[in-house]
């Protein structure tokens, strides 16, 4: 069975986000981008089950600038075999909206003809949480999000979700969609001899107009805003004025 | 304008504050003909019909309901599309799983978690786990949108809309429901409490966690934590708090142990009042505490528990 991973190229989860004075966008100009952490959980996955024989090839797909080439580069060094690079916009500030990611990667899985799609739940830039149920629904495959433990059992596989009441677990047909939450697996970090061999795996590099679809963005972005701040208050000294303070003054207990 | 609004639904029994809280924020978009879709129903769209804001209900009995499953609860939401400029869910982990299937067979973009609803085709909603707030303003005919519901009023339960009986929509067959494990509490639901109690990483042990859930039901708390207490195993994953967890908004928010990563900050940061008790007295948690107390938290929480009598 074919997997399919698709890996987004977001800023650095440790990196301090600064929203741009003038209301345009979050500063992503020289600033340390790395494979979205959701989606290295995926390709993680994907490769747990390449070990365990239950997959034979895991494409890696990326949709956004050049330079998510890196991205590629970090799966196919994490144990990918192959890379599909869809170059959709210029500036890195540019961010492809799920639903046409959801379109490209229709196409691409059209041609590809993976039995799992393995996606991060979320990105941490636009948080949208959102792609893995719209492609689900483009094509007409089972979903299940919010995985924290996947077993793939011939035709079908069973997924535990975490959901708000706790854990539900699902049986869905293949071809499926998985989208996978953190606790699913802890993602590997890339040797060096595999960051080198990951240099000479097939990197093919595509465009929307290949696959035929428009991504033209259907939300505009009017502004973007630092949150509303919150001070910080007083440092009390023992658990007597705690409590005190908690009566009187905030007259919350 | 109307506004069709999917209900939280679990086990048959409607999440009046969830789907209430969504319906105050819709009402400003038409009238909100809320949708409950379960297998029986009727208790839920009785109950759905008292919310006040809800102007009808429609009630889709179907075994195929039962469970939540995002592929036939989508089908139904589209068959009844037509009629509706908004499809509006609470952003719990049902309305995340459903709303953008449903949007991709609307061929629409959804919008997700929204935290402010500035016109009919405008919405605020965070990104970077709360590190910025974005406007954005939809050129799709139907709006299909979560509500982050902890910014918002619960809704009264003094109304008395009309609940008509729909078809359901078939079942793909695509998946089946196993099981489910929901922990069975007498505590307050995290997302509705008045007061949450929360431990970190600092508690050390899921036996640790006991001091937790003891100051919790003092208090008539809900019990939270943060992101490293579940990984570490020491608290189950539906009491996490955080940007990818749960968002709460509580009169009173206790961080114990806590050390304030961006993305806990995130689901808490709305908390009336906020109490920090960490021993490391730089720990970020203490930038956003109403009141702080640097202590080690194994001295200080039972000693709270006590001076609260």
């Amino acid at each position: 069975m074919k997997v399919l991973v698709p890996v987004k190229r977001v800023i650095d989860y440790n990196v301090k986000v600064r929203v741009k004075a003038d209301g345009g966008g979050v500063d992503l100009a020289n600033v340390k981008m790395s494979m979205n952490p959701f989606d290295e959980i995926a390709v993680e996955e994907a490769i747990r089950l390449k070990e365990a024989g239950v997959v034979s090839e895991i494409v890696a797909v990326s949709i956004g600038v050049k330079q998510n080439q890196e991205t590629l580069r970090t799966a196919l060094a994490m144990g990918a075999d192959r890379a599909i690079l869809v170059i959709a916009a210029e500036d890195v500030h540019t961010d492809i909206e799920p639903l046409a990611v959801a379109k490209l990667l229709k196409a691409i899985a059209e041609e590809e003809e993976p039995g799992l799609i393995l996606l991060g739940k979320q990105a941490i830039d636009n948080d949208m949480n959102a792609t893995g149920q719209m492609l689900s629904a483009l094509l007409g495959w089972s979903q299940a999000t919010f995985a924290s433990e996947l077993a793939v059992e011939g035709d079908s596989a069973t997924v535990t979700r975490e959901v708000d009441g706790g854990l539900q677990t699902i049986k869905v047909t293949m071809p499926a969609i998985v989208t996978v939450d953190l606790r699913l697996n802890e993602p590997r970090y890339a040797s060096l001899p595999n960051i080198m061999k990951a240099k000479r795996k097939p990197l093919d590099e595509k465009t929307p107009a290949d696959y035929g679809v428009d991504v033209a963005p259907r939300l505009t972005i009017t502004k973007t805003a630092e949150p509303s701040g919150r001070a910080a208050g007083v440092i009390v000294a023992d658990v007597a004025e705690l409590v005190a303070k908690l009566k009187d003054e905030a007259g919350v207990i | 304008m109307a506004v069709l609004l999917l209900a939280e639904i679990n086990g048959g029994e409607l999440s009046a504050d969830q789907t209430g809280k969504a319906v105050t924020a819709a009402k400003s978009l038409g009238d909100v003909t809320v949708l409950c879709a379960s297998a029986g129903c009727a208790d839920a769209a009785a109950a759905a019909a008292k919310l006040d804001g809800v102007a009808a209900v429609l009630c889709a009995d179907d075994a195929a309901y039962g469970n939540g499953l995002a592929e036939p609860i989508a089908d139904l939401i589209v068959s009844l599309a037509g009629d509706f400029d908004h499809i509006v869910a609470p952003a719990t982990s049902n309305g995340k799983n459903i709303l953008p299937r449903v949007a991709a067979l609307l061929d629409v973009m959804v919008i997700s978690d929204v935290t402010g609803i500035v016109s009919a085709d405008t919405f605020e909603r965070p990104i970077y786990a709360g590190n910025a707030v974005q406007t954005v303003q939809s050129a799709d005919a139907k709006k299909v949108i979560s509500i982050r519901t902890s910014g918002f009023d619960a809704a009264a339960e003094t109304g008395s809309a009309s609940v008509t009986s729909v078809d359901a929509a078939g079942d793909p067959g695509l998946s089946s429901w196993v099981e489910d494990k929901v922990q069975a509490s007498d505590r307050p639901e995290l997302t509705s409490a008045k007061v949450i109690v929360s431990g970190g990483r600092g508690v050390g042990s899921e036996e640790n966690f006991a001091i937790i859930e003891q100051l919790a039901d003092k208090l008539g708390a809900a019990v939270g934590a943060s992101r490293a207490a579940v990984d570490s195993g020491f608290a189950p994953n539906d009491w996490q708090v955080g940007q990818t967890g749960k968002v709460v908004a509580p009169e009173l928010y206790i961080a114990i142990g806590i050390s304030g990563a961006i993305q806990h900050l995130a689901g808490m940061k709305d908390s009336k009042v906020i109490v920090a008790i960490n021993k490391d007295e730089e720990a970020p948690i203490f930038q956003v505490a109403d009141y702080g107390l640097v202590a080690d938290l194994f001295d200080a929480v039972p000693a709270l528990n006590d001076a609260l009598g």
